[in-house]
């Protein structure tokens, strides 16, 4: 895999710079992308890539620097402007029109047409198959799009690029929530993609994928640009220290603690057609991670455990009472606290205030004779913020006013300020920077020291690696493997989450 | 690092809120009514608004807290109507007033209890739903009593909802209204469960991750909101002696008027108790002030209509030119939608093997 | 990806299941409105057994007559509905075009019948760009905003009219003759709906601008993306309703002569129902024309037969009601269906 500089790049990013409110989200970025190359962009969550993604989409602007396509400068105010230019964007979860067939979504507004400009359903239809059997794959044109797989949805919109003669093709984490076999045949796809000229972007956190497919890598870190250099001339331990920018040990700082007795059994926990058959138990002071692929049950499980999903069999027990299923209030008051996976959507009402979005747990406490009144829950809401350093100017600001880090304290304080025996973290430190995180993964350390049962859920390898004592991991719904801190390394891990040998 | 109560910030954000200004309005619209509007002032027409007011205010005290959570029932004034309409057949039967009145209340509940059913437990959108059972419960309405008005009720009940306080004046009808108020304003704003509605409304997903029963929640609310018209039905009979199946046909939107004028917002999760007091107020006292000008019934409609689109969209367009003031005075704080510097972080995946 | 996995080779294995799926699918579409036309069906069977005479060609062709104003109103509606918003004005937008064609012809009776209809059409057309602009604009729900035009309009016809009705007497003859009249037997206004429904059908089926409509109540975020113009789209959707409520009051005036501040009073709840029995989705993206105006023909039809059945008149709106629910009902316990039908597919294919 020799690479030569290609001559002029198709498209060029020069010198971006983006900025939300006081926020610098990207700055001083840029890259070029070749023809009949697949470019990776790196970096960790809150690192700017999907700024740059939405850039390169014309949803955002840049304040500064250019975007450049054949040497010329474009400006692109919207998606209709990127489209046009050649630009076609793949996201980790498209968005189809799900009443429409699968061909009228590749063709919106660009239906092939008969006599009188009436749309000519079969040349669309036709269109669309030999689309998808240039690809290698088989969808109906004529099938709703509704109830696609999330591949497929995937492969939807790269038909769509394809009917569109895109030249540059963004792949916004597209393997993310992929089985193995999905991932493969997208392989096979942007290959060809590559082979026939066109630029390829692709965006990934698994290194495998990164080194089998790609030719160049552009690292950054905190919205600024680090490196792009061809890919053979990086190991991937170069790539990790130059994205986190700092030796991972002092990411996670995990007391040793001799475990308890044991707080939460899950037993036989199934939900048909998402999780069957999951048991697990946690002991007082222990952190247990729950590791897999996205899309492997791993929220689901936790969810159906706290009760916001049902199950449809199996039993949770706390302190060796049986939970009922199905309801949040009573897994709440056995000392069961979940922190969701999505914050802004599950965590928090985010046009709320902090006070009201802290205390929203403990009111029933707060509240004297059943009424809130007093600054009972203005001292509560402070106490707590306090306790977990939370940097906000006025209480009664909207708390999605907040950054993501600070937002995550939010939404840890409403749930620490339960006192529960059993914490529940769905990716705790998800799109939230490197200081807060570790301040996070310090917490969950401090917690397990004091006899809470936590258990992690987690999609950064790191992450579990260097907080759990346990890892439980998931594939495809079931529970395939419990490795003790001891034999958890990348490699078993990787293998049990994805059922195959693991690159080595 | 927090502040106090009483920041100049927040003070200034409670006067320009919408519900601050509705109060405004309706206090100078009360005075200068006084001045221009023979008998406006008068102890007797006041009787009369508050006849006027009561059904609109009391239907309209469930109806907040059903919106607030981000849901909307229309069929309030059909659920009147066919509470009125089952009271009279009842009493044409020869039902004793007392069994009468409690039955017709409880009929409400239950009409109240098959929306809330149809919205949590079959997860329907409740306008559709409710569009449903406006047609539903006053077509019901008709087929109970036909286009017949019963009439001559016993005094004794219907003196009582027309009735003054002693000597004073003060229709006895506030009475209840005034506690009805109160209960319905702490409920909502100094209870847990006032707070969970404002959740549900403003994301009910979250409230659901913070151990709020939102269905359950929303099925009790339909529940009052049907007892409660219902009850509204019950007076209008009184009031004006006469059981009717078109008995309050479209009023359902004068109750909505008043809740968005009182400045709770369609979408949910914002919104007042004492805003759609003054909302209700305000549009009783317009069109009463009409009325004594000897504007027609029918205009009022006009007014009435005019008024839910302004209130709706007033507001809108307020946040609007307030978010572009604070813009450009001061440039620097992240704009609210996108606070965020990667506003939808994707799912991280997943797993690195090396 | 370094060494293959072994399960990996040959195409995806999900294609059988797909298929079964997709035709499952597409049947319980399509049984969607073959149910409002075997209910239609049904209804009118049970109704001619219990009376001949309802299928005797004055009766239906009172029937076809009295389901034309209601088709051309849910024809609207359906463009409203499948954009994701609504339109409750209608009624009143009716009611406000018959009083003024039937003003105009009172006041200069030469004025041929084409040219009172455009008046019409053109004088709803205003009426829904209002309610478009300010839902358009104002950022208003479309509920909201057509509940209160619904009543502003209302009011505003009482101003004008005043209490006064337009007696058949008043109207040119011509005018009402087109009530009534027709082409080889057929009434004009059955043409006429005819005609809206056809060209609206096929126009939101054939044509580009009409399957963005669909796009757009879809999924609005996506209709974004792809570069629909959403809000001038949103625009015609509400003009084309008002148009079509304007003409239905043409039709109206036509039809009954006699016209006061009161027409159509209430109209908007068994449009609302014609279009929601025929399978336009509440909340948009799904649903046909045909659909909508096999709603209004059922719904008429029940109008029709409940007297021929013995049952009482008042029952009518009841059973408006009733069918809303049934209609909505149904349709999610059909999606529910579909999405457990897929979700044991893809759990199929995880395996």
């Amino acid at each position: 895999m020799a690479s030569p500089e290609p001559g002029r790049p198709l498209l060029a990013v020069r010198s971006v710079a983006k900025s939300f409110g006081a926020v610098s989200a990207v700055r001083d970025v840029s890259f070029p992308l070749y023809g009949g190359e697949v470019h990776a962009l790196v970096g960790e969550n809150g690192a700017g890539k999907s700024t740059i993604v939405k850039m390169l989409a014309g949803l955002h602007r840049p304040d500064s620097g250019t975007i450049e396509l054949d040497g010329q400068p474009v400006e692109l105010h919207s998606p209709a402007d990127a489209l046009a230019a050649g630009i076609a964007v793949i996201y980790q979860e498209p968005t189809l029109f799900p009443d429409l067939s699968v061909a009228e979504n590749i063709f919106m507004g660009r239906q092939p047409l008969r006599s009188g400009r009436r749309i000519d359903r079969r040349a669309m239809n036709a269109r669309a198959a030999a689309y998808f059997t240039q690809l290698g794959v088989a969808i109906d044109p004529d099938r709703p799009a509704r109830g696609l797989s999330i591949a497929d949805q995937q492969i939807v919109e790269i038909a769509k690029a394809l009917s569109l003669d895109a030249r540059v093709i963004v792949m916004d984490e597209p393997t993310a929530a992929l089985t193995g076999v999905e991932v493969k045949r997208l392989f096979a796809v942007a290959e060809s993609l590559r082979a026939g000229g066109a630029a390829l972007l692709f965006i990934s956190h698994r290194f495998e994928e990164i080194t089998a497919l790609c030719r160049r890598v552009t690292i950054m870190r905190d919205g600024a640009h680090v490196s792009t250099d061809p890919i053979d001339e990086l190991t991937v331990d170069e790539m990790v220290r130059r994205m986190v920018g700092r030796p991972l040990d002092t990411l996670f700082p995990k007391h040793d603690v001799v475990p308890g007795d044991v707080v939460l059994e899950v037993e036989g926990l199934t939900r048909a057609g998402v999780f069957a058959d999951v048991s697990f138990q946690v002991r007082a002071g222990e952190i247990v991670a729950l590791a897999g692929l996205v899309g492997a049950g791993r929220s689901e499980v936790v969810q159906a455990v706290f009760g916001v999903d049902p199950r449809d069999s199996g039993e949770v027990r706390v302190d060796g009472k049986s939970l009922r299923g199905g309801s949040p209030a009573a897994a709440m008051r056995a000392g069961v606290a979940l922190v969701p996976e999505d914050r802004r959507q599950q965590g928090l009402v985010l046009d709320a205030s902090i006070e009201r979005n802290i205390t929203s747990t403990r009111l029933g406490s707060l509240a004297k004779l059943g009424l809130l009144v007093g600054g009972a829950e203005r001292r509560f809401a402070r106490d707590w913020a306090a306790r977990l350093q939370t940097k906000y100017s006025h209480l009664t600001d909207p708390v999605g006013r907040l950054s993501g880090g600070n937002q995550q304290k939010v939404v840890l304080a409403k749930w620490l300020s339960t006192q529960p025996r059993v914490l529940i973290v769905d990716e705790p430190t998800r799109g939230i920077d490197v200081g807060t995180k570790a301040e996070v993964h310090r917490l969950l350390s401090d917690l397990a020291a004091d006899g809470v049962a936590i258990v992690m859920v987690s999609s950064e390898l790191p992450e579990v690696l260097g907080m759990a004592d346990r890892v439980l991991v998931m594939r495809e719904g079931e529970l395939v493997a419990e490795l003790p801190r001891a034999e958890a390394t990348e490699q078993t891990v990787m293998f049990a989450a994805t059922g195959q040998g693991a690159a080595a | 690092m927090s502040s106090p109560d009483l920041s100049p910030r927040r003070l200034l954000g409670r006067l320009t809120s919408w519900d601050a200004a509705i109060i405004g309005v309706l206090i100078l619209f009360v005075i200068i009514a006084s001045f221009t509007v023979d008998n406006f002032a008068s102890s007797r027409n006041f009787s009369f608004l508050v006849l006027d007011l009561a059904p609109i205010a009391l239907m309209a005290l469930p109806m907040t807290l059903i919106i607030v959570t981000g849901e909307i029932d229309l069929s309030v004034a059909s659920t009147l109507g066919l509470a009125s309409a089952v009271m009279g057949a009842m009493w044409e039967g020869g039902l004793p007033i007392e069994t009468i009145i409690p039955v017709c209340v409880l009929l409400g509940a239950v009409l109240g209890a098959v929306n809330g059913t149809f919205v949590t437990v079959f997860g329907l959108p409740s306008l559709a739903v409710t569009i449903g059972t406006l047609a539903l419960y006053r077509g019901l309405a008709f087929v109970v009593l036909g286009d017949r008005a019963v009439a001559e009720f016993p005094a004794s009940y219907t003196d009582l909802v027309t009735g003054r306080i002693g000597d004073t004046g003060i229709p006895l009808l506030l009475i209840p209204l005034v506690v009805l108020g109160l209960v319905f304003a702490v409920v909502l704003h100094v209870t847990p469960f006032g707070r969970s509605l404002f959740a549900i409304g403003a994301n009910a997903e979250a409230a659901r991750f913070s151990g709020t029963r939102v269905t359950r929640v929303k099925f009790w609310l339909y529940v009052v909101s049907g007892a409660v018209a219902a009850l509204a039905g019950v007076l209008w009979t009184l009031r004006y002696s006469s059981a009717r199946a078109d008995n309050g046909t479209g009023l359902e939107l004068a109750v909505v008027a008043a809740v968005l004028l009182g400045g709770v917002s369609i979408f949910g999760g914002r919104g007042t108790l004492w805003g759609v007091i003054a909302g209700a107020l305000l549009l009783t006292s317009l069109q009463n002030a009409l009325r004594l000008a000897d504007v027609s019934n029918e205009a009022l409609s006009v007014v009435t209509g005019l008024l839910l689109i302004v209130s709706v969209l007033a507001p809108n367009l307020a946040s609007n030119s307030h978010a572009a003031l604070r813009r450009r005075r001061r440039p620097d704080p992240p704009p609210p939608a996108s606070p965020n510097p990667d506003p939808a972080p994707s799912p991280t995946p997943a797993v690195r093997s090396s | 990806m370094t060494t293959a996995p072994p399960t990996s080779t040959g195409p995806a294995p999900s294609v059988e299941h797909d298929k079964a799926a997709e035709s499952r699918v597409g049947l319980i579409l399509r049984a969607r409105e073959l149910g409002i036309v075997l209910a239609l069906a049904a209804l009118v069977v049970v109704t001619a057994v219990v009376n001949p005479r309802f299928l005797s060609g004055q009766s239906i062709r009172d029937l076809v007559l009295a389901a034309a104003i209601i088709v051309v109103l849910a024809v609207g509606q359906a463009v409203v509905v499948i954009t994701r918003n609504i339109d409750l004005s209608v009624g009143s937008v009716l009611g406000l075009s018959a009083f003024a064609v039937g003003s105009l012809l009172q006041a200069a009776p030469g004025v041929p019948v084409v040219v009172a209809l455009l008046v019409g059409l053109a004088f709803g057309a205003v009426c829904g760009l209002v309610n478009g602009v300010l839902v358009r604009f104002g950022n208003v729900p479309a509920l909201v905003v057509t509940l209160g035009t619904l009543y502003v309009y209302r009011g505003i016809g009482f101003f004008w009219a005043g209490g006064q009705q337009i007696n058949a007497d008043k109207l040119p003859p011509g005018f009402l003759a087109f009530g009534t009249a027709g082409v080889l037997g057929v009434p004009w206004l059955i043409i006429i709906a005819l005609v809206v429904v056809l060209v609206a059908g096929l126009y939101l089926r054939t044509y580009r601008s009409g399957r963005e409509l669909y796009a757009m109540g879809s999924n609005p975020e996506a209709a974004r993306l792809a570069g629909i113009p959403v809000g001038r789209r949103t625009l015609a959707a509400f003009v084309v309703s008002g148009a079509l409520a304007g003409l239905a009051g043409v039709l109206f005036a036509a039809r009954f002569g006699t016209i006061d501040a009161s027409a159509g009073t209430g109209m908007e709840l068994n449009v609302v129902a014609a279009v929601v029995v025929g399978g336009v989705a509440v909340f948009g993206g799904s649903g046909t024309i045909w659909g909508a105006a096999i709603g209004a023909l059922l719904l008429t039809t029940i109008g029709s037969a409940l007297p021929v059945l013995g049952i009482d008149q008042f029952w009518q709106q009841a059973i408006v009601g009733a069918l809303i629910l049934l209609a909505i009902g149904t349709d999610r316990v059909v999606a529910a269906r579909i999405a457990a039908s897929l979700r044991r597919r893809e759990s199929h294919v995880v395996s």
